[in-house]
């Protein structure tokens, strides 16, 4: 027990204690609205940068998709679709493949290999950028260039309509290359996100799904992934968010050519790796400009899909009915 | 395992009868042998990890009748339960030794099909449990998960199930609100739906009322009553109150041993065992 203080020694510290809680109070507030202020100062700073671009090419710099500083004429077409492109194959391959590492490390791990497996995928989001970049390069690349690509033009290449997805020379890097590095780069993000929240499902709950009978996909599927939608949605917006920002891996694989072709397999470009490029080439008002623009475009689009996300949760928790 | 006569469960017809064997139990229940002994538990012992949770336990479960589970906590009568669907299985440092016979067959094989034993056996948890989905929803995911039924029948079955827990009335016009929406009792009872909608023959209720109110608690023991007669049920309880109300057989466990078995009225007003006596008396547990 802690003695209670006599009458004399409370009013003595009451004075101190509330300038404290004060002093408190104001330093909080002040770490709060300065995260407003960056947040602010850097939309601002990029709203101020592009201007020119914007006024120089107007609005058809969003689908204008030559970007020649020789004749400085620039459109950021290319960059953004390899930037969603990128990101989208990184989330077709790495949300069933976080998926399955969550479910086998929640519901079938043996005990044994459990943590070495939850270690090891920390591991794997601790690695650099540019180490997955390097590797990318003179690994990964050269590796689906002599083995997997040749494959995927004589299978499914020759396929119409998605076959033209698959066509043309192996190039090694490219746009696929670059999906798939950034589906390893996210899948410790996602996974390790899915499995912290389907622990939080009540052990309680998941054996009244397996007292029905359920398999272990059926109470995956149909009580754990319900019950932890918000969670595991959470996760792939974080995975997407980093997938769309990712500079320095895909700046080496991805090719930096400004064009877009229909294969996957062909060079593009990113926002992030168009940046991480040019800036330091960047001569002139209109070219800077435009970059800087680009990094505008990439925060835009980052808040849409953080929005949209939102949005989508407020859906489901209304379909939900609770 | 016979996995056909579950649709026979219901009605109670062409059970087999497997009375006739005789099994080492601490006592006989009754005698007449118009009892069917749905559960033979013989020489069970049940470990976590190297922790001996229960010592050789024989016991039998009538079928059609209510049988009750009482001991102070930690005296295994939960383990017990939880043998009896495999549900342990899910654990791997937990094993259980011996031989569980359900309708003749031991459960404990490691070769038989859980999915199916455990459609045979329903259970029911300490808390409600409903699914993160509609009350419809929570009650049609068990039977979709082994028939394929036209809507309209399934929305029969749902009803019928509903109506078995004594539960429609006050649901069926919300059928596709969240079952996490309704009460505590009435989750229970959801849960109670939900575990019979799949045509169960024996139903495992570990503790069903311990976070109920009174007036939910008396619901569920008059459920209970009901679905007796169809049913072989097994009840974990903390109360005595409520094993003397609504059960059968009483089964008093300490230290994961089997104490004394016997008829519910016996064990409640003349324990052979003084330990019985003691807890029932509340001296100690």
């Amino acid at each position: 027990m802690v003695d209670i203080p006599s009458s004399d020694s409370s009013s003595r510290l009451r004075g101190p204690q509330h300038l404290f809680d004060g002093l408190f109070r104001g330093a909080t507030l002040f770490f709060g609205l300065f995260i407003l202020l960056i947040l602010g100062g850097v939309a601002v700073s990029l709203v101020v940068g592009s201007a020119e671009a914007f006024k120089t090419f107007g609005p058809s710099f969003l689908v204008t998709d030559t970007w020649n500083p020789a004749t400085d004429k620039f459109g950021a077409l290319v960059p953004i679709y390899g930037t969603l492109m990128t990101s989208l194959i990184a989330m077709v391959v790495g949300i069933p493949l976080s998926f399955g590492v969550a479910v086998f490390i929640t519901e079938l791990c043996p005990p044994l290999l459990k943590r070495p497996l939850s270690i090891a995928i920390e591991l794997l989001a601790g690695i650099p950028s540019i180490i997955y970049g390097i590797w990318g390069l003179f690994v990964f690349a050269p590796f689906l260039q002599e083995h997997v690509q040749p494959f995927l033009i004589h299978t499914i290449g020759q396929v119409p309509v998605v076959g033209a997805l698959f066509a043309g020379p192996p190039f090694g890097i490219g746009i696929l290359t670059a999906g798939l590095i950034l589906a390893i780069m996210v899948l410790p993000f996602i996974s390790s996100i899915m499995r912290d929240v389907f622990e939080t499902v009540p052990p309680m709950l998941r054996e009244s799904a397996y007292g029905l009978g359920c398999t272990t996909w059926e109470v995956v599927w149909r009580v754990v992934l319900p019950y932890t939608k918000v969670g595991v949605v959470g996760g792939i917006m974080l995975g997407l968010g980093r997938a769309m920002g990712e500079t320095m891996a895909v700046t080496f694989v991805i090719g930096n050519a400004h064009r877009i072709t229909t294969s996957l397999m062909a060079p593009g470009t990113t926002i992030s790796s168009a940046l991480a490029n040019e800036f330091t080439e960047a001569s002139g008002e209109t070219y800077q400009s435009s970059l800087i623009a680009l990094g505008l475009i990439l925060f835009v689009i980052t808040f849409i899909v953080l929005a949209a996300a939102k949005y989508m949760l407020i859906r489901m928790q209304r379909q939900a009915g609770s | 395992m016979q996995t056909n006569s579950s649709s026979a469960a219901l009605t109670g017809a062409g059970k087999p009868n497997f009375s006739t064997t005789p099994v080492p139990s601490p006592t006989q229940p009754v005698a007449g042998g118009k009892l069917v002994e749905k559960i033979q538990i013989k020489d069970l012992r049940f470990y976590y990890k190297k922790f001996e949770a229960l010592k050789t336990i024989n016991l039998s479960l009538a079928d059609k009748k209510v049988t009750a589970f009482i001991g102070p906590s930690g005296c295994g009568k939960s383990t017990l339960l939880r043998v009896l669907n495999r549900m342990y299985a899910l654990y791997p440092e937990q094993r259980a030794e011996g031989e569980v016979l359900v309708d003749g067959a031991n459960i404990l094989d490691p070769k038989i099909d859980l999915n199916l034993l455990r459609a045979k056996i329903g259970m029911v948890f300490q808390k409600p449990t409903p699914f993160p989905m509609s009350i419809f929803d929570n009650i049609a995911f068990g039977i979709n998960l082994y028939e394929d039924l036209p809507r309209g029948e399934l929305e029969d079955r749902v009803e019928q199930a509903l109506r078995k827990a004594a539960l429609w009335d006050e649901v069926k016009d919300k059928l596709k609100q969240s079952g996490l929406g309704l009460s505590g009792g009435q989750q229970q009872r959801l849960c109670i739906a939900r575990a019979i909608s799949v045509k169960p023959e024996i139903l495992l209720l570990d503790e069903p009322c311990s976070a109920l109110d009174p007036i939910s608690t008396q619901k569920i023991e008059e459920l209970i009553s009901e679905l007796k007669t169809d049913y072989c049920i097994v009840i974990v309880t903390h109360s005595m109150q409520q094993a003397a109300r609504s059960s059968d057989y009483t089964a008093f466990m300490y230290l994961g041993e089997l104490i004394e078995f016997n008829d519910t009225e016996t064990v409640f007003t003349n324990p052979h065992n003084k330990r019985t006596e003691d807890y029932i008396t509340g001296r100690f547990g």
